[in-house]
C-alpha cells in the first residue's frame, strides 16, 4: 500500500476476494490500478492450492471486461433486457447481433453506465456502474447509435471538447487529434463543419471520438447502420486495425455479415433475450447446416414444392418470398430439385454458404432485417 | 494512468463551460444583435420617444427623475430574464433532443449534474456579459451614472441565473419543444409587461399584485433599480436577495432531476 501511495494515489480500496472473504490486492477507486497484494501474510496464510485459486480468480477478473448475470432493464412495466447472461474478455470483439427493438442499445447504455440497472449483477472493468459510473465512463470509449456531434462545429472542435471533457489537457489533445484523424482518414476535413460530412465520415469522426481519451474498450452500437457499402468496409478496417491493436471492441448490429465480419464470438439477441452464444462458426455450425439452396417459385405453387422437399432437406423453411433448404449436400439437393418429373420448376436457385441469417430464422422463426 | 493529467484535477462542470464557450466562438452571431442592438433601441424608443412625453405629462408619474431613468434598469432586469429564458429553452432542447450534444457530453465522465452546473455558469456569463453591455449603454444614453449602472448589473445578473435555473428545469422537463413558446407566450412576456418594468407595480389593480411578488423578475427589477438610482427597494433589499437566490438553488437540483431520468433512463 505504502508504495502505491508513494506513487501519487491518496486512496486505495482493497479488492475482496469474496471466496476467501479478504483482501488480496488493492486499487485506486478508479479501477485505473490494481495490485494484488502478493506478499499479504493472510494469503500466505492460506495453504497453496487456496492461493492459487485466489490468484487465478484475481487474473480473471482483471481480464473480464464486462460480466453481466441476470442483467435487466425495464423501463415501467415494459422489459427491455431480460436476464441476460455474458461476459466480455479483454481484447476479443464481442457482438449483440438482433434485430431492432431487440433490447442491445439498453443493454450497451448499462455497460456505458448511462442507464441504471434494474436488476441482475453488472461489472464493468471490474467496477460497479451503479457507484463507480464516472469511473466506468472515464475508461470506455463510445459510439453511440446516433452520432451526436454538433453539426455547427469543426471536426477538430468537436474532439478537442470531446476531449477536454476527459479533462485532456489541450497541448496533448492537439497532437492526440492529428493522429486520430489520420488514423479514420479526415485529415483533410479537420476544419469542415460536420454539417457537411458524409455520412460515413461522420460515423468515422464519432470513432474518433470514441478514441480521444485512449480507451482499451470501445463499445459501439450499430457501427454501420444506414452507410452505404463502400463507407462500411472503410468502417470495418478501421475497427479491425483497433482490434489488432487489442482494443476490446463491444459491438451491436443487426448486420449478421458484419457480425461475421468482426466478432470473435457474439450472442444472438431476440425480445430481450439472449437466444444464443458462440463464435459465428460455432453457432452455425450449433443451429443449421453448412450449406443452403435457397429457390424461388412461381406465384402459387411455392408450398407444394416445399412439401416435397420433405426428407430431402434436413431442414425446410418457407419464407414469403422463397423456400430455404437446409443441407449438407447443397449442390445434390440443387440437381435432385432440378431432376426430371419431380414436379418442382424453380424461377431461381442459389446455393450459398449457411450465415448467421440462418441461425437466427433457425431460432426466432423470423428474419433478421425486414 | 499513474500521473494524473492537470487538467483533470478542473472540475468536470468547469470543462463544460469550456466547451460552452468553445461552441459561442461558432455561434455568437446569432445573439451579437440581441446583445448590442436591443438595448439600444428599446432604450431609445422606449425611454426617449415614449419618456418625453410621460416626463411632459408631468412629474410624479414615476419614482425618478425621467422616465428613461426608471425604466433603463427594469429593462436591464427583464432583459437578463430574457436572455436566460433564450439560452436554456431551445438550446437546452437541442442538446437533449435534436443534435443530442448532452448525450455525447454524458458518455465521459461529465455527469448530469456537472452538464447542468457547467450550463447554468455559461447562461450566468452570459447574461453578465450582456448586462455589462446593456449597463454602458444605459451610461450612454445618460439612464444612470457609471457607478449606478456597474452596481446594478449584479442584481440583473442573479435575475438571470435565478430564471435560467428555473426554466433550464423546465426545459429539462419537456418531451418536446411545444411548450416552450407557450412559456414565452405566458410566462416570459408578461412577466417582462407588468413586473414593474415599464411603470410601478402600484398601477397594477391590488387583486393581480401578489402575481408579480411570487414571481421572480419583480424582485429582480427592485433590485436592479435600487442599484442603479440608488434609492431604497420595495422590501428589504435581502429579501429580494433571497428570492432570486432560492429561485436558483430550488430550480439547480429540479434540473439536474428532470436531466438525469431523460438522458439516463
Ligand atoms: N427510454 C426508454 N423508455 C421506454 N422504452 C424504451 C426506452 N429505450 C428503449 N425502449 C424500448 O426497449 C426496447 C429495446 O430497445 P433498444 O434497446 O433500443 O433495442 P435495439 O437497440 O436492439 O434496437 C424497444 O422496444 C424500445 O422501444
Ligand atoms: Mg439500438
Amino acid at each position: 500500500m505504502e508504495r502505491l501511495r508513494g506513487a501519487g494515489v491518496t486512496t486505495v480500496e482493497p479488492i475482496v476476494d469474496e471466496a476467501f472473504g479478504r483482501s488480496v490486492g488493492i486499487r485506486d477507486p478508479d479501477g485505473s490500478r490494481i495490485q494484488v497484494n502478493e506478499s499479504d501474510r493472510s494469503l500466505y496464510a492460506l495453504n497453496a492450492g487456496a492461493r492459487t485459486a485466489a490468484a487465478a480468480r484475481l487474473a480473471r477478473m482483471a481480464d473480464l471486461v464486462v460480466e453481466a448475470r441476470g442483467l435487466t432493464k425495464r423501463f415501467g412495466g415494459f422489459t427491455a433486457v431480460d436476464h441476460v447472461d455474458f461476459s466480455v474478455q479483454r481484447g476479443e470483439a464481442f457482438g449483440f447481433l438482433g434485430p431492432n427493438g431487440a433490447g442491445k442499445s439498453s443493454t450497451m447504455r448499462m455497460i456505458g453506465a448511462n442507464s441504471p440497472v434494474t436488476e441482475g449483477h453488472l461489472r464493468v472493468l471490474d467496477l460497479d456502474p451503479a457507484t463507480h459510473g464516472q469511473a466506468v465512463r472515464a475508461r470506455l470509449g463510445v459510439v453511440p447509435q446516433e452520432d451526436t456531434l454538433d453539426t455547427e462545429l469543426t471536426v477538430f472542435e468537436n474532439l478537442l471538447i470531446y476531449g477536454r471533457y476527459f479533462g485532456l489537457p489541450r497541448s496533448l489533445l492537439r497532437e492526440r487529434i492529428g493522429q486520430l484523424l489520420d488514423f479514420v482518414q479526415l485529415s483533410e476535413r479537420r476544419g469542415s463543419k460536420v454539417d457537411n460530412l458524409s455520412g460515413g465520415m461522420k460515423r468515422r469522426l464519432v470513432i474518433a471520438r470514441a478514441l480521444v481519451s485512449e480507451p482499451d474498450v470501445l463499445l459501439l452500437d450499430e457501427p454501420t447502420t444506414g452507410l452505404d457499402p463502400q463507407a462500411r468496409h472503410l468502417v470495418w478496417d478501421r475497427l479491425y486495425r483497433l482490434k489488432q491493436q487489442g482494443v476490446t471492441l463491444i459491438l451491436t448490429t443487426h448486420y449478421m455479415d458484419e457480425a461475421e465480419q468482426l466478432c470473435d464470438r457474439l450472442v444472438i439477441m431476440d425480445r430481450a433475450r439472449i437466444v444464443a452464444e458462440g463464435s459465428p462458426r460455432e453457432l452455425i455450425t450449433a443451429h443449421v447446416t453448412r450449406e443452403v439452396v435457397e429457390l424461388r417459385f412461381p406465384p402459387g405453387t411455392q408450398d407444394a414444392a416445399a412439401a416435397r422437399l420433405d426428407g430431402h432437406a434436413r431442414r425446410v423453411e418457407v419464407l414469403p418470398d422463397r423456400v430455404l433448404a437446409y443441407t449438407d449436400d447443397a449442390d445434390a439437393l440443387a440437381t435432385f430439385v432440378h431432376g426430371q418429373d419431380k414436379g418442382m420448376h424453380p424461377v431461381a436457385t442459389v446455393v450459398r454458404r449457411a450465415t448467421l441469417e440462418d441461425v437466427f430464422l433457425r431460432l426466432t422463426g423470423r428474419s433478421l432485417v425486414e | 494512468m499513474s500521473v494524473r493529467p492537470r487538467a483533470a484535477r478542473i472540475p468536470p462542470a468547469v470543462r463544460v463551460v469550456e466547451g460552452y464557450a468553445r461552441t459561442y466562438r461558432r455561434t455568437w452571431k446569432g445573439t451579437a444583435v440581441t446583445t448590442f442592438v436591443s438595448p439600444v433601441l428599446f432604450l431609445a424608443a422606449m425611454g426617449l420617444g415614449l419618456g418625453t412625453l410621460v416626463d411632459r405629462g408631468g412629474g410624479a408619474a414615476v419614482p425618478a427623475e425621467t422616465y428613461l431613468a426608471f425604466l433603463a434598469p427594469g429593462l436591464l432586469a427583464a432583459s437578463a430574464m430574457q436572455t436566460a429564458a433564450t439560452d436554456t429553452t431551445w438550446p437546452v432542447m437541442a442538446g437533449i433532443k435534436w443534435l443530442k450534444t448532452y448525450d455525447a457530453a454524458l458518455a465521459t465522465p461529465v455527469s448530469p449534474r456537472d452538464l447542468m452546473a457547467g450550463h447554468l455558469g455559461w447562461v450566468l456569463v452570459r447574461v453578465t456579459f450582456a448586462s455589462v453591455v446593456f449597463a454602458a449603454v444605459m451610461v450612454a444614453f445618460g439612464a444612470a451614472g457609471p457607478l449606478g449602472a456597474a452596481l446594478a448589473v449584479l442584481p440583473a445578473a442573479l435575475t438571470g441565473l435565478a430564471f435560467a435555473s428555473l426554466i433550464t428545469a423546465f426545459t429539462a422537463s419537456r418531451k418536446n419543444e411545444y411548450a416552450l413558446a407557450s412559456l414565452f407566450r405566458f410566462g416570459v412576456v408578461p412577466l417582462f409587461l407588468f413586473s414593474g418594468t415599464f411603470f410601478p407595480l402600484e398601477q397594477v389593480p391590488e387583486l393581480l399584485r401578489p402575481i408579480a411578488y411570487v414571481t421572480p423578475l419583480w424582485h429582480g427589477v427592485e433590485l436592479t433599480r435600487a442599484a442603479a438610482l440608488g434609492g431604497a427597494p420595495a422590501l428589504p433589499a435581502l429579501v429580494h436577495v433571497a428570492v432570486l437566490v432560492a429561485c436558483a438553488a430550488a430550480g439547480f437540483p429540479l434540473a439536474v432531476r428532470a436531466l438525469t431520468r431523460r438522458m439516463t433512463p
